[in-house]
């Protein structure tokens, strides 16, 4: 028996370097769980997320913070019809996901938000269960284990997945990735987590480019990187000073 | 002259100022989505206070100008942000133990309403609006001081300070100070302590019973 926490496909140090999305997506099946990065369009997989709309594969549960926004991102997935199952934090700003919600077609786990992604972390690190004070007294704590420490904790499970999609700045050709300011947000958590993870960047440079000190996400959680193109990088809310 | 007529008391940017009058010099704060973000602007640079946002930055500095705008420089509330000299950026689990692990001195969150045993409500109306919560259940457990920045009242003049919410709870027991457009209060169990009224506004302005009141 292995110890599979993650159950991990075996590491190898080469061979992961794929020539496009579609070649990097190329085993995707209905019914999978699907991590997607991003803090609304921050950060977002762009050329992931419409390849998983090209192909069309359904049932998908998706766990991402905000499953898109403003139309956009993983949005796409549910105009698509492709999502019947959403784990996030957050349904403000995506109208698809509350329509679809609200419609009892997609069935939405509301997580808060440090919980979503101290679950994700968990499962990448191999941790079975946690306390935390978060969500006592409220609908989130229905069904949970309660325990009394300094104050009444909530029992939570680490959060798995099939395959992850994330995006980086930068990443080398052993997965070793360098994100950009709040564009990291859950991405290395995600690819920590999931049994594939399928990372795109925009600059992808070759080993040693990347100094080891830099390194914000070490490659050895990443099973396969391509050169990701055309990124739009939408500002949702551009407010500024004149 | 209309006698009846409530006094409106302070403008968004007063109670901006009221809370940044409360905090610490060189303290961490955490500002919600929406009428919070006021504070970032309104912030004094001498004050040396460090904005977390919970999106994975902190050293949040208000907005940006339309030179420096990037798309990858947000705020929780996704509107671009500035960001000031000791910036630091994290992952998401990291932002959150910051949060968790109470080291975040004060957050200010808005509200749909409070009551007088510090709960506080604020992420969805059944049937009407499901928001979800974010961050702000963890926010509220998590930091020191937690400030709830509010209208007094609702659009159809219900009071948003009450004896116990009606709407679901974000957490109980977790509100230390409520900043409205009409005063200062704090939540103390039983009641409201009048920590501070805006000029011109009364104990009968508040639309308290006298028990709610301390």
């Amino acid at each position: 028996m292995t110890n599979s926490a993650t159950s991990k496909g075996q590491g190898t140090g080469t061979g992961k370097v794929f020539a496009d999305a579609h070649a990097a997506l190329h085993d995707l099946q209905d019914g999978i769980s699907l991590m997607s990065g991003g803090f609304g369009l921050c950060g977002i997989p762009e050329n992931s997320i419409k390849e998983v709309v090209r192909q069309g594969i359904k049932k998908v549960h998706a766990i991402s913070n905000n499953i898109g926004n403003s139309g956009r991102g993983l949005a796409l997935l549910l105009k698509n019809r492709q999502i019947v199952e959403a784990t996030c934090s957050y349904v403000g700003g995506n109208p698809d996901l509350e329509e679809q919600m609200l419609a009892k077609e997609v069935k939405v786990n509301l997580v808060p938000q440090g919980t979503f992604s101290e679950r994700i972390r968990a499962a990448g690190m191999g941790i079975r269960a946690f306390y935390t004070p978060t969500g006592y007294g409220t609908v989130v704590a229905e069904g949970k284990e309660v325990r009394e420490f300094d104050r009444p904790c909530l029992l939570e499970l680490p959060l798995h997945a099939d395959f992850a999609i994330i995006k980086a700045q930068k990443g080398d050709t052993y997965g070793n990735l360098w994100f950009k300011e709040t564009a990291r947000n859950f991405s290395p958590l995600m690819a920590m987590a999931a049994k594939t993870t399928i990372v795109e960047v925009e600059e992808l440079v070759e080993l040693g480019q990347l100094a080891g000190e830099d390194v914000h996400l070490p490659g050895i959680f990443v099973q396969r990187i391509y050169q990701g193109v055309d990124y739009e990088n939408v500002m949702e809310v551009p407010i500024y000073d004149e | 002259m209309n006698k009846t007529s409530p006094p409106s008391g302070w403008s968004k940017e007063q109670m901006a100022d009221e809370i940044i009058a409360t905090l610490s010099d060189g303290c961490s704060l955490n500002l919600g989505i929406g009428m919070p973000t006021l504070i970032a602007q309104r912030m004094p640079s001498n004050k040396g206070v460090f904005i977390h946002s919970e999106n994975g930055v902190l050293g949040v500095k208000g907005r940006p100008t339309k030179e420096t705008m990037s798309p990858t420089l947000i705020n929780a509330g996704k509107e671009s942000i500035s960001v000031q000299p000791g910036v630091s950026y994290f992952d998401s689990a990291t932002s959150f133990g910051i949060i968790r692990g109470g080291h975040i001195d004060y957050c200010v969150l808005g509200g749909m309403q409070v009551d007088v045993a510090g709960g506080l409500a604020n992420w969805m109306i059944p049937g009407k609006k499901v928001a979800g919560m974010g961050g702000a259940m963890d926010l509220v457990n998590g930091a020191r001081n937690v400030i709830i920045m509010l209208s007094h009242f609702t659009k159809k003049g219900d009071c948003k300070l009450m004896k116990e919410c009606s709407l679901p709870l974000t957490g109980t027991a977790v509100v230390t100070t409520i900043v409205t457009n009409l005063g200062i209060f704090e939540p103390n169990g039983t009641a409201f302590r009048i920590a501070k009224l805006a000029d011109g506004v009364s104990r009968e302005n508040l639309g308290l019973s006298n028990e709610l009141l301390a």
